[in-house]
């Protein structure tokens, strides 16, 4: 980050410190949306995963690898906001020496255009930048171009459905949905096309459960865990990869905490690109809304 | 597998038991979320997470139909922060739906709603 970066960014917190009543991260109506690990949340908040620990499922071509994931969101107004993410990525190839370095640089910039309390719906539009040389490209196949994908995500809390079917009311679903453009059709002599992409988080909220429908007297930490399916796929569409998907399922368990959650995942590849056998992820995730109320973690613009 | 089974087990072993929001939810209601009382309540008494700013918060309770039942408003003891009282009038036997709203001391407003029966 250059000084004029950090003069910029201290400018932002500066006029960022009039307090007024804000609604916190992830919520709309009485739904609270978790911080997804796999698949992006439909909201725009001040919030920063550190780490995100990998161990990824063997390679299809029996390479392995680890990952160490940072990202940071930061609200601009209460609906648009940004995130910038990067990794570290340890890759063994098989019978090759290891490599290690940063990955792709990402980028994204959001849009919460709509909320509906009463029905838990949210939805937003955005567009993700990863890139070009801004990783090891060689030793670990970090891009040499850039790629663009317009992304739309949405949310949808089933507490509206009625009284008489009160355990289906914890039930919530997020998805995503976006298309890669990258700025080069070929690197190295292998294609880049376009890829369709498309994820799910399947969530059942033991909070919601407990505050909203029954009080089953669940305690601790149990009553603030969110058990969770996340699947993630691509599909890549044209230059001469047509059909071919990776797709991963992710089965785990979030656990909301006070100021911060922690997520567990196991990593389970389910089209033959994404590999073979098992592997796991584990993020810590930070609210800095609650962290720095009256700072950091209020909208630059607007609140 | 057994290493990741191994690290969720730590992790949630790690978990710290007491807890107090930043953001205010309801940790439990007397009437409980959902249950099924025998006698009318006087009062509903709500505890939350977190210390509220009572300017901010409030309550209603509704009928199944949607009708707002007359009740006081919302009361907060100063010597906890944390818990709301609405108190009642003489309510009939019937499925009652409260709605709360908070804004906790660090400005953030969450809401939410729970339902009880009284069936003598």
């Amino acid at each position: 980050m250059t000084s004029k970066s950090y003069a910029a960014l201290a400018a932002c917190a500066a006029l960022s410190l009039l307090p007024s009543a804000a609604q916190a991260h992830g919520f709309v109506g009485d739904r609270f949306f978790p911080a997804t690990i796999l698949t992006d949340d439909p909201f725009v908040a001040d919030e920063m995963s550190l780490p995100t620990f990998t161990v990824n499922p063997t390679g299809p071509d029996g390479s392995k690898e680890i990952d160490l994931d940072v990202d940071i969101s930061k609200r601009l107004t209460p609906d648009i906001g940004i995130t910038i993410s990067n990794q570290w990525e340890h890759l063994k190839p098989s019978g090759m020496p290891s490599a290690t370095g940063l990955g792709t640089l990402n980028t994204q910039l959001d849009w919460q255009f709509f909320k509906n309390a009463p029905h838990e719906a949210t939805a937003m539009v955005g567009i993700n930048s990863s890139w070009a040389h801004t990783g090891r490209v060689q030793a670990l196949g970090a891009d040499d171009f850039t790629t663009l994908s317009p992304l739309i995500d949405f949310g949808k809390g089933f507490g509206d459905l009625p009284d008489s079917v009160p355990w289906l009311r914890p039930f919530a679903v997020t998805g995503n949905l976006s298309v890669d453009f990258p700025t080069k059709t070929e690197s190295a002599g292998n294609p880049n096309p376009n890829n369709f992409n498309y994820g799910f988080a399947f969530e059942y909220s033991l909070p919601y459960l407990q505050q909203n429908v029954k009080d089953i007297g669940l305690g601790d930490p149990f009553k603030w865990m969110i058990p969770l399916v996340e699947m993630s796929y691509s599909t890549a569409l044209n230059r001469g990869q047509a059909g071919q998907t990776i797709g991963t399922v992710q089965p785990g368990v979030i656990w909301a905490g006070q100021y911060f959650q922690i997520g567990a995942e196991a990593i389970i590849p389910v089209t033959r690109q994404a590999g073979h056998g098992y592997g796991g992820v584990v993020q810590i995730h930070f609210y800095l809304d609650d962290i720095f109320p009256n700072s950091f973690g209020r909208p630059v613009f607007g609140d | 597998m057994k290493r990741i089974l191994t690290l969720v087990a730590l992790l949630t072993a790690t978990m710290p038991t007491a807890r107090a929001l930043a953001h205010a939810f309801l940790d439990h209601a007397v009437p409980a979320v959902g249950s099924t009382i025998p006698t009318a309540p006087k009062q509903v008494q709500m505890f939350f997470t977190q210390g509220l700013e009572p300017s901010f918060s409030g309550a209603t309770l509704a009928t199944p139909d949607g009708q707002a039942v007359a009740t006081g408003a919302a009361m907060f003891d100063p010597q906890n922060p944390m818990e709301m009282v609405l108190n009642l009038p003489k309510l009939a036997p019937g499925h009652y739906k409260l709605s709360w709203h908070v804004v906790s001391v660090d400005t953030h407003r969450t809401e939410g709603s729970f339902s009880f029966d009284i069936q003598p």
